[in-house]
């Protein structure tokens, strides 16, 4: 139904923003690189001598190691949580089933500080000293839907009839979940789980108010950025950081075709 | 029951049965199985995260004794009087949902046409390809992506070299609103193109031809059945940025200027610099409000089903 100009127009617009959306990430890869220290374009050269000091920065590596304890540990949960909650959901209609999903939709739909206070104040309310578990609590509850919303769609893709199959062999309950919905949802858990710790490796605002005094290794950076202080290092490692979300997202991408918050199917 | 089908399974014949039986009435009763499975992370959410909205809620009701800094459980109204009466909080209340408004404004306009792109347009290799470089930016993380436009819109930065370069004059956009809404529009875009495009590519080609064979020209098509089929995915997209805007407070912190605050950088500090979560609770009912009223209309609208 569009002539060939719209076509055109579209499709150049597309690329225009497609470049909107890359060039800024391409640039701070760029700095990082940066052989002045001055935060100026264009770079005086480049150099690849901010890395080691940026790695071998006491502060930097206590954040990275919480960072990491903190999105294994929530990941873990969002799977336990997020798969029981899918399995549940599917292939059971009850009264509330929507709000049950609409719960789990709740701490990404709800403006970040929205959470991070709630969960502040309960902690505050039973005296909970913070640490890395209010971290990992904190995390666990916005990284639960990825696993759930994965999971879910893989469910509903996965025809009934091949659990059905199974039974009729023989088989019984452990037996299928073991060598056939396990199978045909492995791929969907693995990249639920990616997506998680991708989500949970790069929060601040939930985090801020459930980490106390300790950094993660978002706090780290926004603490620094703010002070203006240490600046190339922190180019240095907001490439790192850059690597350890997106590498995760290709991975999950390449298991399944539905991963993301925001599935397409 | 076949006793052959046990042996392989080198099972004894008690244990196996008991699994059977539990198995089979599981199997027997979906209900049971769904409540079993779906007890433990419905009562996990609702014991953490519920009742933490609960105890928000309950604690902007509260107060902090000004000397001793400890909290009164006391309830009284004196929260909400303090935001009422002092006209700063009103403005900041409406700079956070004037800008979140006009972020989703922005990227709806911005994202419908390249959704519109991949989804009718592209051919399927390409918009895979497409879909992944959309995508990517969404969940490269969102810190870096946020102090990468501090730096091209500092005063050295790529954006004046650019402008310098044309022979236009120097843009002074650093640290103001016009920056926090240019990064807000940037940073959700991708959040608002995903769900479009579920949308677009849903509408089945036959409803367009149909149209078309009712005479309408392509414009009228569009109208007519591409845009109110595809209105739940802006809406679907639109809570993302709405609510990610109302929320936020790095953005306007690293981005903007002095007069740039949101209701988050208030609650922020309310929390991490003068220890009054009573306050900080009662300033967050305000976002909270105003999302509870627009996810109630979206969901109204059936948004959720594109989610």
């Amino acid at each position: 139904m569009e002539t060939r100009t719209t076509r055109v127009t579209l499709g150049i617009f597309t690329g225009l923003v497609i470049a909107f959306l890359w060039i800024p990430i391409l640039l701070i890869v760029l700095y990082a690189f940066n052989s002045s220290n001055v935060q100026s374009w264009p770079i005086a050269g480049l150099t690849t001598k901010w890395f080691s000091p940026a790695i071998h920065d006491p502060a930097f590596q206590d954040a990275m190691v919480l960072s990491l304890k903190a999105g294994a540990l929530a990941t873990g949960i969002a799977l336990v949580l997020g798969s029981m909650a899918a399995f549940g959901v599917h292939r059971f209609r009850f009264f509330g089933r929507e709000s049950v999903s609409f719960l789990f939709v709740l701490p990404i739909a709800l403006p970040g500080i929205i959470t991070g206070m709630a969960l502040n104040s309960v902690f505050v309310f039973w005296h909970v000293n913070f640490g890395l578990w209010t971290v990992v609590v904190g995390h666990a509850t916005f990284c639960v839907v990825t696993v759930y919303n994965n999971v879910l769609a893989r469910l509903r893709r996965t025809p009934t009839s091949l659990v059905e199959a199974s039974m009729d062999l023989g088989a019984d309950g452990f037996q299928t979940f073991r060598y056939v919905t396990f199978p045909a949802i492995s791929t969907a858990l693995i990249s639920g789980a990616l997506l998680a710790f991708a989500l949970s490796f790069d929060e601040v605002i939930v985090t801020t108010f459930t980490a106390g005094a300790q950094n993660t290794l978002p706090l780290w950076i926004f603490g620094n950025i703010r002070l203006g202080q240490t600046l190339p290092e922190v180019n240095a490692v907001v490439v790192l950081v850059l690597a350890v979300t997106i590498i995760p997202v290709v991975l999950a991408q390449r298991l399944t075709r539905e991963s993301g918050l925001l599935r397409t199917e | 029951m076949a006793a052959g089908l046990d042996s392989p399974q080198g099972l004894n014949g008690r244990g196996r049965g008991a699994r059977r039986r539990i198995g089979g009435a599981l199997y027997r009763r979906p209900w049971l199985r769904g409540l079993s499975l779906l007890a433990p992370p419905v009562a996990a959410f609702t014991a953490v995260y519920v009742a933490a909205l609960a105890v928000l809620f309950v604690s902007a009701f509260w107060g902090v004794d000004p000397f001793a800094g400890t909290l009164i459980r006391h309830f009284s109204f004196d929260n909400f009087r303090t935001l009422w009466d002092a006209s700063v909080y009103h403005t900041i209340a409406l700079r956070t949902i004037g800008i979140a408004a006009a972020v989703t404004l922005t990227d709806a306009l911005v994202a419908f046409p390249i959704a519109y792109f991949m989804a009718r347009v592209a051919k399927p290799r390409s918009r895979s390809i497409l879909f992944v470089m959309v995508l990517l930016p969404l969940w490269s993380s969102y810190l870096v992506r946020v102090y990468a436009w501090r730096l091209i819109l500092n005063k050295e930065g790529v954006l004046n070299w650019v402008l310098h370069g044309f022979g236009l004059p120097a843009a002074n956009i650093a640290y103001s609103n016009t920056a926090v809404w240019i990064v807000f529009s940037y940073v959700w875009l991708p959040f608002m193109i995903v769900p479009i495009y579920a949308a677009l590519e849903r509408i089945p080609h036959s409803y367009l031809e149909a149209s078309r064979d009712l005479g309408a020209r392509g414009s009228r098509t569009f109208r007519s059945i591409v845009l109110p089929l595809a209105l739940p995915g802006v809406v679907a997209g639109s809570i993302f940025t709405f609510s990610l805007t109302l929320g936020d407070y790095i953005t306007p912190k690293l981005v903007g200027g002095s007069s740039s605050d949101f209701i988050g950088n208030v609650v922020f500090d309310s929390v991490g610099v003068s220890n009054n979560v009573p306050f900080a609770a009662a300033y967050a009912t305000v976002p909270l409000l105003v999302m509870g009223v627009y996810l109630v209309l979206a969901k109204r609208s059936g948004a959720f089903e594109a989610l």
